[in-house]
């Protein structure tokens, strides 16, 4: 099993971006499920999503406590949020970032999620959307398939900057 | 349809299926997203039904009844204290005999504030006549969605039923779902009594201390007939639909010296639970409650039980144990308070209440006791 644990704030996308995710796994032929863990969500506050692709079916509902890759939308959450609680020894961290990020003991991968948004001007109600371009992210580590990730995004959203946006981060993530 | 959907999503697809005439729903907290996209469907043309927003879950459950008598079909969904706000016209379906569904997702009640899992907003109307389902997957919700309306619209029964699913966990996890083409699954709904709207009347329904009683002895004979009738909607669903179901969810229970009891998603977890466990040796089956009410029948007998229990009668104990220590009164029973208010239960910690069982005695996970 491929355990993935999403941070984000309230209102950026965490949440959609694991189902998303889950149902790009879906399309690729596995088994998937995504659990948000939130209450009364507010704008901006930490949320944490998760995202469980199998070949089997999956029947566990708590939390993933040993998640095999963590995203983290907001790199300010980093101040505040331990991310890296339970990663295992090769657990991979995706952070949306302008610049390289250095945590000891894990792969980090940086990709500028925001810039690429703003670029395709995936702006709603002010806020760059992330949720999708990080799936092409995703798609470019091989959690994903790229042609199921487009089509998840599809299924979802009919304006067509979401799958532009992902095509530019699938290009742009340097593993 | 082979797709993907949340608990929530997957009740709703179910309903626009079974094409109810009225939906009438309070659409605000604690409503979930199942009314929320029930008038989707309806603003946009995809199910013919009349959506009624009301000012309150009472009143929601008060136009099911009135929609009902006129022998329509009617189906209403809240949560936790919405639940609770409808009480009183609970009894008033049951007792007025008509065959509402309504999805329930469980979450605790406040103080202190809570939104998450637990079956006391269902535990606490027991006793109203309604016939209560519980599911552990977004496929079963969706299942057993179809399933209730053929339940309660059967002449034999004719009695409201609940759907359960846990708040959260599974209202918003994304699972895979197929949906089916029902054809003619939910036959026509037919009410003997239904008021005839043509020809409108009143009449007196004060029922004295003569009669009174054999009103609720016909609710309790209805409930004594819905075990077969659950069954056959099941059977029939198996055979049109390929997916089984029953009274009960059995995990390698045949061999099993110790049974996790349980309703819900921790029934799914504690079978992963009994597969960490059989690898040590301990021959463990994972026994998941689906029918709260009617109560089935059990084959329990010489084996250990762990009971989980997300709800709590005060002063007495786990109510799910409770409605198993009084039909088996020989059981060997441990009773677990476990997940109140969406507390996290794992399968490590399933498993650890099967090693450290202690028989007879009761354990309040998390507390120091």
């Amino acid at each position: 099993m491929f355990e993935i644990r999403i941070h984000s704030r309230g209102g950026q996308g965490g949440v959609t971006a694991a189902r998303l995710l889950a149902m790009a796994a879906f399309l690729d032929k596995k088994h998937a499920t995504a659990a948000p863990f939130y209450g009364a969500e507010r704008r901006g506050a930490p949320v944490t999503s998760f995202v469980r692709i199998d070949s089997e079916p999956i029947k566990i509902y708590s939390q993933i406590r040993s998640p095999n890759l963590i995203v983290v939308l907001d790199a300010s959450i980093m101040d505040t949020v331990d991310v890296l609680q339970g990663i295992q020894k090769a657990g991979t961290v995706l952070i949306n970032s302008p610049h390289p990020v250095d945590l000891p003991g894990v792969k980090v991968l940086t990709i500028d999620l925001t810039g690429i948004a703003l670029a395709v001007d995936l702006v709603v109600s002010g806020s760059p959307i992330l949720n999708t371009p990080v799936l092409g992210a995703l798609a470019r580590m091989g959690v994903i398939s790229r042609e199921s990730a487009e089509a998840a995004i599809r299924d979802m959203f009919s304006d067509e900057r979401n799958v532009k946006a992902a095509e530019a981060a699938y290009k742009e993530l340097v593993l | 349809m082979l797709t993907v959907a949340t608990g929530n999503k997957a009740v709703a697809a179910a309903v626009k299926a079974a094409k109810p005439a009225v939906v009438a729903a309070y659409p605000i907290t604690p409503q979930t997203e199942i009314v929320e996209q029930i008038a989707e469907y309806v603003t946009a043309g995809e199910m013919d039904a009349r959506y009624i927003p009301v000012e309150s879950e009472h009143s929601a459950m008060t136009a099911c009844i009135g929609a009902s008598i006129t022998g329509v079909r009617s189906f209403t969904a809240t949560s936790s204290h919405g639940l609770l706000y409808m009480h009183e016209m609970l009894h008033w379906a049951a007792g007025a005999r008509l065959p509402i569904v309504m999805a329930n997702v469980n979450r605790a009640l406040g103080p202190g504030w809570n939104v998450w899992a637990e079956h006391t907003d269902a535990f606490s109307q027991r006793d109203t006549g309604w016939i209560q389902l519980f599911v552990s997957t977004v496929q079963e919700a969706y299942d057993t969605t179809l399933m209730a309306f053929r339940i309660a619209e059967n002449t034999g029964i004719l009695l409201p039923v609940m759907v359960n699913l846990d708040g959260f966990v599974l209202s918003h996890i994304m699972q895979s779902l197929e949906t089916v083409e029902i054809g003619d699954y939910i036959p026509p709904m037919v009410l003997p009594h239904r008021i005839d709207t043509g020809n409108p009347a009143g009449y007196g329904t004060l029922t004295g201390p003569g009669d009174h009683f054999k009103f609720r002895w016909e609710i309790e004979k209805a409930m004594r007939n819905s075990p077969a009738v659950i069954a056959d909607a099941e059977e029939e669903f198996a055979m049109r639909f390929g997916r089984k179901y029953g009274p009960v969810d059995e995990y390698l229970c045949d061999d099993a010296d110790v049974l996790i009891v349980s309703m819900g998603t921790l029934g799914k977890e504690a079978e992963v639970a009994v597969d960490n466990l059989r690898k040590e040796g301990i021959k463990a089956g994972s026994l998941r409650i689906r029918w709260f009410r009617p109560f089935p029948e059990l084959d329990i007998s010489d084996r250990d039980l762990v009971v989980l229990d997300r709800g709590y009668s005060f002063g007495f104990g786990g109510v799910l144990t409770d409605s198993i220590k009084s039909r088996y009164r020989d059981s060997s029973l441990f009773s677990v308070v476990a997940g109140l208010g969406g507390q996290e239960v794992t399968y490590d910690d399933i498993a650890e209440f099967v090693r450290n069982r202690r028989m007879g005695e009761e354990y309040w996970f998390g507390v120091d006791a």
